[in-house]
């Protein structure tokens, strides 16, 4: 009998349940194909990236090869493609490529490095931020789905109230009643430890009932924040915060990033109210695995198609929010070039020197289109109900 | 329906609550005071800054300060910071210049999205579709002030007549045509600008719903069944595509007051955007909290326009 069931599996004619002929990989390649503006979008995608790597080593140290920020006023608003006057240069000033490829902007200053430099600046400014949306939108989300359900006790709230009222009045200066509220808080969170010890035993004073008291639930809270979040007008809420904050390129990631998880969060918890219920969490918690790593290692990846497509056209967003904060004056400030302030300083001489809206804006178009095209494409990629109709 | 009514009216109050709150913080736990804007300016002595505190409640702490901003600006008492207007007076006036812009570009919108998303849909996979795709994409796409510009040369070009501003200045005495055609022009741009992420989004939007549609098992029947194709297309399909869109007039309330920052800014047009733009340069506070509270209550009463349409038109959906 052994012997049979082994030649049997030997037996190349009968086929036993095998793997899916073709891997995750070679599906993707051979769906995306089809989908021509696609390609066209992650071949952008990829050129992009590799310029504004070597945007960061060629234009950043002491002695770039590129030098975005060198100022030559002898030499201002030559088009593109024209030669440099030698012997009105020192020999440093003189461009490495030996002509202005993109031309030079009011300072004389070579835009070929400028916009090197600002592909850098703009593809940090869209993942940087799309980065923070995406991890905050996955932790709420993941939250919200997977804990819903339980409800926040009074005393959590009465206990985080405290401490959040402690450290506010430290910050601003009112040191008593801070610390009051600080002493507070922190016997809160003691007390409750202890009650719940009391709990657990099925000791239950009447007194405790009221301190334990269900309030809403975690799911009810997060999406209300996410409703709340949804109210504010964003780039309205963005120019007033960048405004006000000083001027920094991380203060802009930062900001665009807070204001824009909010789509991350639904997807992540409408996924998770679907996967929570399947066999495979089942299994997981019957082995004890714990609820963190069920999220995380288990659930979350499987969940990742929708943030991924988010991910990518919240990139193409964040780059052109970017530029239109550059454009008002409050974006990435000088000497860092970006798209949208090459843009912004060239628009005064848009009648003697297009090349200085032109070359930016179309640089912009292109990055933007690829990213929302190759997002597109791995939409219908990724969800197998769109996959026929198209 | 009365239940729905009421919870979904307190909810969006608890929002709205919450909404002020958070602003009113943003604001005002951000770094810099609106009394050390220009302290350069040999005007603003320590005692005209302590006066301007006293005036605007800013020596009070926080909390009371949030109770009197609502308590005037409920009260329509609210003045800006900056010239001691009625801040609710500004805002109407800026919101008259705004409003032809919006009224314009919504037209623009939902009359060319339809039109091109249907036929996009009907012909799916052919020329037109293909191109209408990538077109919208490429609208999607385009940084707005960089199409403002391109659109600026273009007209100015062409037709040699003057977009910035919602006039031209000394045009007192000239005929009646000659006075409307130039606000027409001046009108055109900015809400063709205005309505482009519009229309590429929503000819998207109705042309996946149509997708849908058209696949259905009905749609097969009438089309087995011998009726000629625009019947099938027009009757069968459209107005049941068109469901889910009559909700979003409700969704559109919110632009009337969100003009948009930037192409208010290049053709120098006197609206709400513009107008916010100025109050954060100036940290005219009241203004920049006004707005926000306007838009929030109109985010907040258009969703619930959209929800209670959305139960009107479609009796499958009980709330």
């Amino acid at each position: 009998m052994k012997t049979d069931s082994k030649n049997l599996f030997q037996n190349k004619d009968i086929e036993g349940p095998s793997a899916p002929q073709e891997s995750r990989w070679q599906e993707f390649w051979r769906l995306l194909r089809r989908n021509r503006l696609a390609v066209a979008g992650l071949i952008i995608f990829v050129c992009f990236l590799f310029i504004a790597l070597g945007g960061l080593v060629l234009t950043s140290g002491t002695r770039p090869v590129f030098d975005p920020a060198m100022v030559r006023l002898q030499e201002k608003l030559r088009p593109p493609l024209s030669a440099p006057r030698v012997e009105d240069l020192r020999p440093e000033e003189i461009p490495t490529l030996g002509i202005y490829l993109l031309g030079t902007d009011d300072l004389g200053r070579d835009v070929f490095s400028r916009m090197l430099q600002g592909a850098w600046v703009s593809s940090t400014v869209g993942f940087v931020a799309v980065g923070i949306a995406v991890l905050i939108g996955i932790v709420m989300g993941g939250i919200a789905g997977y804990f819903g359900q339980n409800h926040v006790r009074f005393n959590q709230i009465f206990v985080t109230i405290a401490l959040l009222a402690g450290a506010g009045l430290l910050m601003a200066g009112i040191i008593v009643l801070g610390i009051a509220f600080l002493v507070v808080g922190i016997t809160g969170a003691a007390l409750s430890r202890q009650w719940k010890r009391g709990l657990l035993k099925g000791r239950l004073k009447p007194w405790d009932k009221v301190f334990f008291a269900r309030t809403i639930s975690i799911d009810t809270l997060i999406m209300r924040l996410v409703d709340i979040m949804l109210c504010f007008p964003v780039f309205f809420l963005i120019l007033t915060v960048v405004a006000l904050l000083p001027a920094s390129m991380y203060n802009i990631m930062i900001v665009i990033g807070l204001t824009s998880w909010m789509g991350t969060t639904r997807f992540v918890r409408a996924e998770l109210l679907s996967l929570r219920e399947q066999d495979f969490v089942t299994a997981a918690k019957a082995l004890g695995v714990k609820d963190w790593r069920i999220i995380f290692r288990h659930m979350i990846p499987n969940a990742m198609a929708p943030v991924l497509v988010s991910a990518t056209i919240g990139i193409a967003s964040a780059i052109l929010i970017e530029a239109g904060l550059s454009f008002l004056g409050f974006g990435v400030p000088p000497p860092h070039a970006t798209w949208g302030n090459i843009l912004s300083d060239g628009k005064r001489f848009i009648f003697d020197a297009p090349w200085l809206t032109f070359i930016p804006g179309f640089a912009i178009l292109i990055v933007v289109l690829a990213f929302n095209l190759f997002g597109e494409g791995l939409r219908d990629i990724l969800n197998p109900k769109l996959r026929e109709r198209y | 329906m009365l239940s729905f009514i009421g919870r979904s009216v307190i909810q969006k109050i608890i929002t709205l609550f919450f909404v002020m709150v958070i602003s009113f913080l943003i604001i005002h736990l951000a770094p810099g005071e609106p009394s050390q804007v220009d302290p350069l300016n040999p005007k603003f002595t320590p005692e005209m800054v302590e006066r301007f505190r006293e005036a605007f409640h800013l020596d009070k702490p926080l909390h009371v300060q949030f109770v009197y901003f609502y308590r005037d600006l409920f009260t329509g008492k609210t003045v800006s910071w900056k010239d001691n207007e009625p801040v609710l007076k500004k805002i109407g006036e800026r919101f008259l210049n705004s409003l032809p812009l919006f009224i314009v570009g919504t037209i623009l919108t939902w009359t060319l999205a339809f039109p091109i998303g249907i036929r996009s849909a009907i012909a799916r996979g052919g020329v037109y579709d293909r191109s209408a795709t990538f077109v919208s994409y490429l609208l999607y796409s385009i940084p707005g002030f960089f199409f403002a510009y391109i659109l600026i040369l273009l007209v100015v070009n062409t037709f040699h007549v003057p977009v910035i501003g919602m006039k031209t200045f000394g045009f007192g005495d000239v005929s009646v045509l000659r006075t409307i055609m130039d606000r027409v022009w001046h009108l055109l741009l900015p809400s063709v600008l205005g309505a482009t992420v519009g229309i590429a989004v929503l000819s998207r939007y109705v042309r996946s719903q149509m997708l849908e549609v058209e696949s259905q098992d009905y749609v097969r029947t009438a089309r087995a069944k011998g009726l000629p194709s625009e019947q099938v297309h027009y009757k069968h399909a459209l107005r049941n595509a068109l469901l889910p869109f009559v909700t979003m007039f409700g969704l559109i309330l919110p632009g009337l007051i969100g003009g948009s920052v930037i192409i208010e800014s290049i053709f120098s047009w006197p609206g709400m955007g513009r107008m916010a733009y100025e109050a954060i340069l100036a940290r005219d506070y009241p203004i920049i909290l006004s707005v926000n509270f306007i838009s929030a209550v109109l985010v907040l009463i258009g969703t619930f326009i959209s929800d209670l349409l959305y139960m009107v038109v479609d009796p499958r959906i009980h709330l």
